[in-house]
Formats: structure tokens, sequence, C-alpha cells
């Protein structure tokens, strides 16, 4: 099998199937979401906010731009409600740049997420980082024809996203902190949780998989299929406070398949060497002489100044629904 | 004893993991021993037997695979020796003389210019328009092949010694120069291996004429 395609038995209202001349034609398949997601891998997935930041991030080597009103360290700083950004900015940034587009979309925003795909985005992003609208539901995203990402804190979080259609995974992290430390909790996390699926498995521990996949509130499917492969079925990036070239070798050591930036790069004083640095440090994160060389690219002076994850008054992790 | 073939795949970025698993299923489906090599730059092409191009975004594998220096006279001279090439999606459009897009026109990406065709990126539209679909493809026999495009490019113009393996929508799609395969859909994806299986049967060739010399 190419590439995972579990959960295997939902109603797929997202999946448009067409007769165009002779072919027979499927749009917005699982293959085709998450196919998507596969071919960011290894790169660098950077928010921008307008038309000459994308045009930074795509010089620099970022495989697709996530736009946002505001990026998460402004979102912390203006407080109030974060909502999807301006329309008119997301069509000025896609005809400004030729790598895909992607946009968040407020947790559980049915109809955000519905004028993004409209509006032709190529992912959406459910996202913590803008206020959620329902506090207890996420999108049902298998009605959806354009991938979705959604984040997840643990490996519960992400099979319950992906039983919920998501395309790919990102670690919540804290975004807007400039600290990574949250991010490595969380992969950390859901390196520890696969491992003992993993183990259960391989002991064809059938009793053991399904009571962590009751612990999980997943099907039994998702769990035994992470069981099998061992890692999550589906592509997993790191997110979340990411600031240095540094920072993104060692997510990429921890196992992720990429590295989103937020406003590590465009709120340092060195935007466009930053963002060029981050990405060599991802495509080159195992080899130390050019994360190195990577570093020596930014100065450590114009760093987004970080803030201490524990004493937040916004814990952007934190919210959405509980399940 | 039968040689080890080795694949080189270009790693920067893009499904690479999915090119190595087509390409390890093909060696066990022929019964041919081969390991895969994952590849930073292009500058040890002596030692490989084949290479691959993932798919992935062709501008950001071009700025870092031109930034530690190619040598396009060498990677031609191994073309002309007979090194097997297979691109997918983003591989196709490094390989081609000339890339453009309907949005902001020719784009100043870097390519490797060894495959005589004129690409159009995103010729399908954004990712919502992304799809699959079943192409014939005498080149691989009578069982069609699906062709999974996201956001995929397409063949516009080709050269005289350019020979067109598949269409969709009267669009070129896949073509062969010689020894360079190139589809603008991700056969790595299909989960059908006919593609990778035909590019170790150029390979297991090119290393037999290596010995000879």
């Amino acid at each position: 099998m190419a590439i995972s395609l579990i959960p295997s038995n939902r109603k797929m209202k997202g999946q448009k199937v067409s007769t165009e001349g002779d072919n027979k034609v499927v749009r917005g398949s699982i293959l085709v979401k998450r196919g998507f997601a596969h071919m960011q891998k290894h790169g660098v997935i950077m928010d921008v906010t307008n038309v000459e930041q994308a045009q930074i991030a795509e010089e620099a080597g970022a495989v697709a731009v996530m736009v946002l009103d505001k990026l998460p360290y402004d979102v912390r700083k203006a407080g109030g409600v974060a909502r999807t950004a301006g329309v008119r900015t997301i069509e000025e940034i896609m005809n400004a740049v030729s790598i895909p587009i992607m946009a968040k979309c407020r947790i559980g925003h049915y109809s955000e997420a519905k004028m993004l795909e409209t509006c032709a985005v190529d992912m959406i992003d459910e996202s913590e980082v803008l206020t959620p609208a329902d506090e207890e539901n996420h999108i049902w995203k298998w009605e959806f024809t354009t991938p979705f990402v959604n984040g997840a804190k643990n490996l519960g979080e992400a099979l319950r996203r992906i039983e919920e259609g998501a395309s790919m995974i990102r670690t919540k992290g804290e975004p807007g902190t400039g600290n990574v430390a949250e991010a490595v909790n969380h992969i950390r996390k859901l390196n520890k949780e696969i491992r003992l699926l993993r183990a259960a498995y391989l002991d064809n521990d059938y009793q053991e998989i399904i009571k962590l996949a009751r612990d999980y509130m997943v099907s039994m499917e998702v769990a035994l299929e992470v069981g099998k492969l061992g890692r999550l079925p589906i592509v997993n990036f790191a997110a979340g406070g990411i600031t240095t070239p540094a920072d993104a070798s060692f997510l990429m050591k921890l196992g992720c398949d990429g590295v989103f930036v937020g406003s590590g790069i465009f709120k340092s004083e060195d935007p466009s060497l930053r963002a060029k640095a981050v990405v060599l440090a991802t495509t080159f994160y195992d080899n130390e002489k050019e994360v190195l060389e990577a570093q020596k690219m930014v100065d450590e002076k114009k760093s987004l100044i970080g803030l201490d994850t524990k004493n937040l008054e916004l814990r952007m992790q934190e919210r959405g629904p509980s399940v | 004893m039968n040689p080890i073939l080795k694949v080189g795949i270009l790693s920067i970025q893009g499904d690479i993991e999915e090119n190595s698993n087509a390409i390890k299923e093909s060696f066990e489906e022929l019964e041919i021993e081969g390991t895969v090599i994952y590849m930073k730059d292009l500058h040890d092409l002596d030692e490989i037997d084949g290479l691959i191009i993932p798919g992935g975004e062709s501008t950001v594998i071009g700025m870092l695979l031109f930034l530690q220096g190619v040598q396009p006279d060498l990677i031609r001279k191994k073309i002309q020796e007979g090194l097997p090439i297979l691109g997918t999606c983003a591989g196709l459009i490094l390989l081609s003389n000339k890339a453009y897009d309907k949005t902001i026109g020719e784009t100043k990406q870097a390519l490797l210019k060894v495959l005589d065709v004129t690409i159009e990126r995103n010729a399908f539209g954004r990712q919502h328009e992304s799809f699959e679909s079943e192409l014939d493809i005498p080149y691989l026999g009578e069982r069609r092949f699906n062709g999974v495009f996201i956001r995929g490019p397409a063949i516009t113009e080709i050269g005289n010694n350019v020979e067109i393996i598949a269409e969709y929508d009267k669009k070129i799609v896949a073509v062969r120069q010689n020894n360079i395969l190139g589809t603008s859909f991700h056969p790595e994806l299909a989960n059908d291996n006919r593609f990778h299986i035909n590019l170790v049967k150029l390979m297991a060739e090119y290393n037999r004429s290596k010995k000879r010399k």
C-alpha cells in the first residue's frame, strides 16, 4: 500500500465523482487529499499575513504559505476574537506566488471553512490559534473536497482528528511564544503512545490494543493501523514556537515529517535570512555542519523574544473541544 | 552472481519515502537485489544505476539542489551513457527545459534542462481540482493505470526525440526520452508499481552496459 487510507468506512460527501469526456474523474478522495500532504514532507510551511511576506517565504524555499490575519504573537497581544484572514488578502497572495496557499479557520466553524474551500485555498487549518467557534465539536471534514490539517497534543487527539477526516496533523505546541518546549512535549508524548500501540501489535495483544483505543476514544481500526505502521497513518508536522534553525532540526530529529513556522520568522528582525536558514536546517536536519551553517545565518539578538509557556494568560493548546 | 542495483532518490523535499517503498516493492517483484541511496545532491552519479526525482515543490527542490552546486554537463553525460531517471510531478518539472505558470508567467526557477519538454505548472488547477483518473498507457500494458494528479503539471511542448506515453484530456501527462521517464501524476501513490518496475528493468540494462565497458 502506497499510503494509508484508514479509516475506510466513512461517508465522504467531499469526494466528487464525475465523467469528463471518456474519463471517470474523482476529486477530493482520501488519496488525493492525503497525497497533497505527502508532497509537503521535509518542507517548511510559513505563516504570512500579506503578499510581501508570502513572496519572501517563497523565495526562501517554503513549500507552502499559511495565510492569517495576525501572526500568533500578535493574536496574543491584540486579545479579542481572532478570525480567519481577509478573503482579499488570500486572493492577492494566490495571484502572487506559485506554491500552495493554506489558510486557518476557527475550530468548528463550518461556514468559515466552506468559504475558504470556495475561495480555493489548497489546505485548511482548523486551528486553535483562532478563537474556537464551537466548544463541543470539530468540523466533520469528510464533507470537504479540500484537505484539512489539525493540531494535536497527543495520539488520542491526532487519531480523533483523523477519524473526522483530517489529512494532515501538526503538533499544537504553544504558538506565538517563540518557545519550542511545548511542541517538543507534544511530539514526545505522541511518540511514546505510538510505541505502546506498536508493542501491543507486535505481541498480537488485541485486548491491549482495544483498551488503548478506548483510552484514546478512537476506533479499533485506526489503533490497529498505528500499531501496524508504527507511526501516524498520515503526515505529521511540527508546529508551535519554532524560532531558530536548530529548533527545526530538533523537531525533525524527533520524527516530524516537516515544520510549520509561525511568528518565529516574521516577528524576528531578520525574516528573509531566517526563513532560508530554517529551510536549510529542515532539509539537512541530520547534518550537524549544515545546521551550524544555517544557525550562523541568523542573529540571536534578532530572534523573537520568547514567552514562558507556563504563565501565559492564553494557552492556545487548551482551547476548543476536549474530545 | 547478479549485481545489487543501486537507485538514488533525490532526498531534498517531497514524497521520498513513498518512492522508496515503490521501488523496493519493484525489486522484490522482479526478484532483483537492489538498494536505495538517499541523495541530497547530484554529485555522485557514478555509484548509482538509476535516479528518482520525487514529487514535492519543484521550486524548493530546485533551489536547494542548485545551492549545493549542480554540474549539468556531468548529468547530461551520465544520461547519454544511459543512466535511467524517473521524475514524478515536481521531478518532471525539474528535468524539463522550461516551466511556466498561468497566473505568474514563466517561473524563474532552477531547472536541470535534460528533458526536452516545456511544462505548464498547476495545469489542472489548485488542490480542490486535484484528481485521480484511470489512464490508458500502452507502454505499461493493457491494464489501465490510476493517475493521481496533485496540483499536477502538464507538458505543452515536446522535442523530436520525446515519445508521448500518456495523455489525459488532450494534455500530455507522461513522456519518455530514451532512458528518462517523466510523469505529471504520482505513480508512487497509485499502489501500482509498473513505472517503478520499468525503471528497475532500465537500471538492470544500464548496469550490464556499464560492465561491458
